[in-house]
């Protein structure tokens, strides 16, 4: 089935955007990439240094894996544009996932600063992707604002908490023109299956697999279920009945 | 710290036309110094050559001395553990056997680690660890949060629970490196103050180390004046590699190059240049090792009173932190992770993360006085396990990539490369250079 992943005009054939965040060892984290079979991943500038060798941003060279840096924790929008800016020089990337967190207790993204940040980074010709609340009017105007994705959260990051408010995702998807990625709160394979049925177009997870018991086995459940709710989502689901429904009818 | 003998002796050294050893170890740091003091016990020709043996830039002067493989076990990481365990065994009697060679005092503690959670997330955490820890069938005891504080009055009030793990140590490891700087000097081990700068090979063997000539090494040549790690100024520019010097390693020049220093034989050659190992450039690229830095900041604190009795390792609001108390008052707090390359900066982020969560295990260490602040290099690999022992290359051997174990895993690396772990559960296959031999 020819059903790719279309971001700022780059295909993908998987579905599964992966973090890196959490892994014990670079070797976990290999084997839990190839697991998944992803083709974009996530890494976090701070505390990263582009030009070391034998670093995370290795591991993803290797096996040909895309990178889309982050601004995971910065602030405001000021911080978050300078991360950018770096990732953009080091990587030779114009991709970056926009994350401005309001408080390191929730790490809920910041509306206000996250919307500035996008604006400034769309100007200069970034490829934005910013992390959001599940907020279907700020995903709006940041699609008008020429994000080329909106990533709402299922629940906080690192949360497992699953998809808390499955209406407001499947209200940003209705509206949405661009790419709707569901990022954060992913805790096991069925919350995954669940954002692909909402209509959900990726979805963004790291610690569900790097603090799993075993990590590559997890990373394997993650992609067989995102495999399957993107599947029955195009199938499309049956209504909804109160009461049974014969699947064998007597008359044909 | 002064060593007027060590100088001495390397001076005498320097002076003879060609010398010939039986282990010869580059680089002069914790594990470095250790395995030249075990084979120096068994009646071995050993020689050490590092530019500043134990110097600031060592991985150990930056490191807390934990011994505890048992709370600090993690899921996948069960190989570490059992390597961990068998080095715990052996601390006991490799501290007796410095202490009365060197006739130094290690602080070598065996009070345990006690592990503490705040909220019901941490705690929820700790539980999930306590279960893996039982299924492991590790020795640890399960405490409410008042038991943590009768065994620890300091700890906040907030502690809702924690985990005793009787068997973990910890030691001072600048005390270790000073202690095996005296026993290898009763002992009679060369120590060459000078960088490696190329193999000496007789056709694939390793006969030797060509090291590099006076004052054309990087830095001049007298990096005891460097303080703080990796580059002189600690920065993290774009030619951080001309800058590698600690380790006792150069990567000026490649093998095979003009022989322009003076030559090492040895029997057997042994790279334990911790963080720098990866970067040695003049080793044949077959057996140049996948070691990485991974910056750790730390903090020492000092106190006119021990403030607490146990090593103390918490999870606040997710993260990581401990307090290692010492016999004379000083309390360490650690670590932070950090992958920036040879950076050694010591951030303003990186001690406030550490205060913050420090605070909150124990509100009394605001109160304490600043000792010290220092940023080192781990010698991180992929799979968190060391490289110990021999390479593709005969006569040459590594004993590198300790990452977070170094101090724990000292030890048990002197007794895989010295032969005497024995093998009962493969732990020589487990740290096998090799390993990483066939993703080349």
């Amino acid at each position: 089935m020819d059903d790719d992943l279309i971001i700022g005009g780059e295909k993908f054939s998987s579905r599964l955007i992966m973090g890196t965040g959490g892994a014990p060892s670079l070797e976990v984290l290999d084997q839990a990439l190839v697991a998944s079979g992803t083709e974009l991943t996530t890494v976090a500038m701070r505390r990263l240094d582009p030009a070391s060798r034998g670093s995370v941003l290795d591991v993803l060279r290797a096996r040909g894996i895309k990178v889309l840096p982050n601004t995971a924790g910065c602030f405001t929008a000021g911080e978050a544009v300078l991360t950018a800016r770096l990732a953009r020089e080091a990587l030779e990337t114009n991709w970056v996932k926009l994350e401005v967190i309001s408080d390191e207790r929730t790490l809920l993204p910041d509306p206000i600063e996250t919307f500035d940040a996008a604006e400034r980074l769309v100007a200069d010709g970034f490829v934005v992707l910013p992390y959001i609340g599940d907020d279907p009017a700020l995903a709006r105007r940041l699609e008008q604002a020429g994000c080329a994705a909106v990533m709402p959260l299922g629940a906080p990051i690192g949360s497992g908490l699953g998809i808390r408010n499955p209406h407001n995702i499947e209200l940003i998807v209705e509206a949405a023109g661009v790419p709707v990625i569901l990022d954060a709160g992913i805790g096991t394979a069925s919350d995954a299956a669940l954002a692909m049925e909402l209509g959900c177009d990726a979805v963004l997870l790291a610690t569900a697999v790097t603090r799993a018991q075993r990590p590559d086995l997890m990373a394997e459940a993650m992609r067989a279920a995102v495999r399957a709710g993107r599947a029955a989502r195009l199938a499309g689901r049956i209504p909804r009945r109160r009461y049974a429904e014969a699947s064998s009818p007597t008359h044909p | 710290m002064h060593h007027p003998a060590v100088s001495a002796i390397s001076h005498e050294v320097m002076a003879a036309p060609a010398s010939s050893y039986d282990v010869l170890l580059v680089g002069g740091g914790l594990v470095g110094l250790a395995t030249a003091w075990r084979a120096a016990r068994r009646g071995l020709r050993v020689a050490v050559v590092d530019p500043a043996p134990a110097s600031a830039a060592a991985a150990s002067h930056a490191a807390a001395g934990m011994l505890a493989p048992i709370s600090e076990v993690t899921y996948t990481e069960e190989p570490l553990l059992r390597l961990g365990l068998a080095s715990l065994e052996r601390w006991p009697a490799f501290a007796a056997e410095l202490a009365a060679d060197s006739g130094h005092d290690l602080d070598y503690r065996t009070d345990g680690t006690l592990e503490v959670a705040f909220g019901s997330d941490d705690l929820a955490a700790l539980d999930e660890l306590a279960g893996f820890m039982e299924k492991l069938g590790l020795p640890v005891e399960r405490l409410t949060g008042r038991e943590c504080r009768r065994l620890e009055p300091m700890l906040a009030p907030a502690v809702r629970g924690g985990l005793l793990a009787p068997g973990d140590a910890w030691v001072d490891p600048r005390r270790v490196t000073r202690a095996l700087l005296a026993a290898l000097e009763r002992r009679g081990v060369t120590m060459v103050p000078a960088r490696a700068a190329g193999l000496e090979r007789s056709g694939e063997a390793v006969v030797g180390v060509r090291l590099a000539p006076a004052g054309e090494a990087p830095g001049g040549g007298t990096p005891s004046g460097t303080t703080g790690g990796g580059t002189p100024s600690g920065t993290p520019s774009g030619d951080a590699s001309d800058g590698i010097s600690p380790g006792g390693t150069t990567d000026g020049g490649s093998p095979g190059e003009a022989p322009s220093g003076r030559v090492l034989f040895a029997e057997r050659v042994i790279l334990a240049a911790g963080a720098w190992s990866g970067a040695a450039r003049w080793l044949p690229p077959e057996v140049l090792p996948p070691v990485r830095p991974v910056k750790g900041q730390i903090m020492r604190l000092r106190s006119p009173e021990p403030v607490l009795r146990h090593c103390v390792r918490g999870m606040v609001h997710g993260s990581y932190v401990y307090l290692v108390p010492r016999g004379d008052g000083e309390l360490v707090l650690g670590a932070t992770q950090e992958e920036l390359g040879f950076d050694t900066r010591v951030t303003a982020g990186g001690l406030w993360e550490l205060l913050r969560d420090a605070r909150e295990l124990v509100p009394g260490v605001t109160e304490l006085e600043v000792a010290d602040v220092v940023a080192g290099l781990r010698p991180g690999t992929p799979d968190n396990l060391p490289l110990i022992g021999p390479t593709v290359l005969p006569g040459l051997s590594l004993a590198t990539g300790h990452h977070r174990g170094g101090v724990l895993l000292t030890p048990i690396t002197t007794a895989l490369l010295m032969n005497e772990a024995g093998d009962d559960e493969g732990l020589a296959a487990l740290c096998s250079p090799l390993r990483f031999q066939e993703q080349r």
